[in-house]
């Protein structure tokens, strides 16, 4: 306090050192937002997260589902596409012989390590048959064992778009 | 206490002895009293938590008790007596276990000289200003043994630069005092308080431009009395963790907490009767004293916690040079006013 004030590039002026005016100023700027959120609560920018979610964007890449044929079986032809293109080595197939023989194979199981995924798509992407898509919108990942993190099969076939379980 | 001893007479007529009355009037009033102090960190621990939210335009507590959070503080009270109480291995194990009750103790003493309304006011002492001043700075010596019986470094750190602190703004703070109790001639509570009837010209702060001054002044060295932001020195959570009170857990801590928001409940009281009329009305007659009092206290209360979410906090060196440089001449050139103006005006007698 001897005059010089560091990064300040030169001395306060006497208004500015008796503080009073500023520290005024600095409670007319909060006061200012006290008064503006008192009266428009609403738009805060909080958002009560578990019962109030945010918009994502149509291409947010969310845990994955299994899509069906018209008759409820999986589209999924088990070609190891997905599980190949994988970065994180999180798919695991086991094929079988479809019981229509128009159909070459369907899985016998089809597993997604939650905790090993990356987000990535190229699941999606490598996909011949669009049997693997990732928007459901479900980005809350929770459990208390990391086995409930294995999905299989009927776990990724009953997911839907509309952001429920 | 004069109004309790009557109740009680009242309510057992003769039944009770003039000492009887005495024990059961004084106990009564010191419950009340601690549990003004206990609804005081209850409401204000959620107040501080609502203000410092919409300034950053957040919400601040909405879960508990289904209106923005209300019951946040009874859910924070029920988590804190579950805790574990911990005492460090290495930790000054009586001083560190006294610590917490000697700054409780030292800030529920001070409460029994605060006229909250006419007749209701536990020791209706003659050096009642006095006697709040003399027993809330013990208190520091509740830092200085919380800091020092911990063992830590950041304890100690906070604990001497909150006794340094204390001791320094005591003065400026007392100092701003001594024009009211020229004017009133007493540091009786009551007789400041009545020295101010007759709205609000007649309170102190506008008695003439130096007690003004002395007004601002006692409000400042106030918020450093007590440890509160700009002047949270004691308690930087950015260099020392929590300050003096870095060790402690479960009741003990709360018990800090506790006395914490006393004392700025407290300092607001004291302002309040000596500089804004205590329990007089703005203007007319005596209307709902006691409420009158308190929402006085609680609008200081509440300055207090918008200047705190407002300012940045003080270097060690500027709360020094404000102290010792700026106030302390500014708090006796306001006593020498004050004199000057009396004799001027005629009141000097």
């Amino acid at each position: 306090m001897n005059g010089k004030v560091h990064g300040y590039g030169g001395r306060m002026t006497l208004g500015e050192r008796l503080y009073l005016g500023e520290i005024l100023r600095g409670l007319g700027i909060t006061i200012r937002h006290v008064i503006r959120n008192l009266l428009h609560t609403g738009e805060m920018p909080t958002v009560q997260y578990p019962e109030e979610r945010r918009a994502y964007s149509e291409r947010f890449r969310g845990r994955h589902r299994l899509m069906k044929r018209e008759d409820g079986t999986p589209r999924c032809v088990a070609c190891m596409m997905c599980s190949t293109a994988c970065p994180a080595d999180c798919i695991h197939i086991v094929a079988e012989e479809h019981s229509d023989p128009a159909i070459e194979k369907a899985p016998a199981s089809f597993e997604i390590d939650l905790l090993r995924c990356v987000y990535c798509g190229l699941c999606e992407e490598a996909c011949p048959c669009d049997a693997i898509r990732m928007d459901t919108g479900i980005y809350d990942l929770a459990a208390d064992r990391r086995e409930k993190f294995l999905v299989d099969k009927e776990f990724l076939l009953n997911n839907t778009t509309d952001g429920t379980r | 206490m004069q109004v309790m001893t009557d109740l009680f007479a009242r309510i057992f007529g003769d039944g009770l002895s003039s000492l009887g009355l005495l024990v059961a009037g004084g106990l009564t009033m010191a419950l009340i009293m601690a549990l003004v102090m206990a609804s005081c960190a209850i409401v204000f621990t959620w107040a501080e938590r609502k203000v410092a939210g919409f300034i950053q335009s957040r919400y601040g507590p909405m879960r508990v008790g289904r209106w923005h959070g209300v019951l946040q503080p009874v859910a924070d009270m029920v988590k804190i007596l579950g805790k574990e109480d911990i005492v460090p291995r290495d930790a000054d194990k009586p001083l560190f276990m006294l610590a917490p009750f000697v700054i409780f103790v030292g800030s529920l003493m001070a409460w029994a000289a605060i006229p909250f309304a006419p007749g209701f006011i536990a020791a209706d002492l003659d050096l009642g200003l006095f006697y709040i001043f003399a027993v809330s700075s013990a208190a520091t010596i509740g830092i200085l043994m919380a800091g020092w019986a911990s063992n830590n470094k950041w304890s100690l750190y906070g604990a001497a630069r909150g006794a340094a602190q204390a001791v320094s703004y005591e003065i400026p703070l007392a100092l701003a005092c001594i024009p009211v109790v020229m004017i009133t001639g007493s540091l009786n509570m009551n007789d400041i308080v009545i020295a101010q009837q007759g709205g609000i010209w007649r309170w102190h702060f506008l008695h003439d431009p130096f007690l003004f001054v002395a007004f601002l002044l006692y409000f400042v060295a106030s918020i450093a009395e007590v440890n509160r932001g700009p002047f949270d020195l004691p308690e930087t959570e950015s260099e020392l963790v929590a300050g003096y009170h870095t060790e402690y857990t479960g009741m003990r801590f709360a018990f800090f907490f506790l006395a914490e928001y006393a004392n700025l409940f407290l300092v607001s009281c004291v302002a309040t009767a000596v500089f804004l009329g205590g329990w007089q009305p703005l203007f007319g007659p005596v209307f709902l004293p006691g409420l009158v009092f308190v929402i006085k206290a609680v609008l200081l209360v509440l300055l207090q916690m918008w200047l705190r979410w407002t300012l940045p906090r003080l270097r060690v060196d500027q709360l020094m040079h404000v102290c010792w440089k700026v106030m302390v001449p500014l708090a006796l050139v306001c006593v020498l006013g004050a004199g000057i103006w009396m004799l001027a005006t005629g009141q000097a007698g």
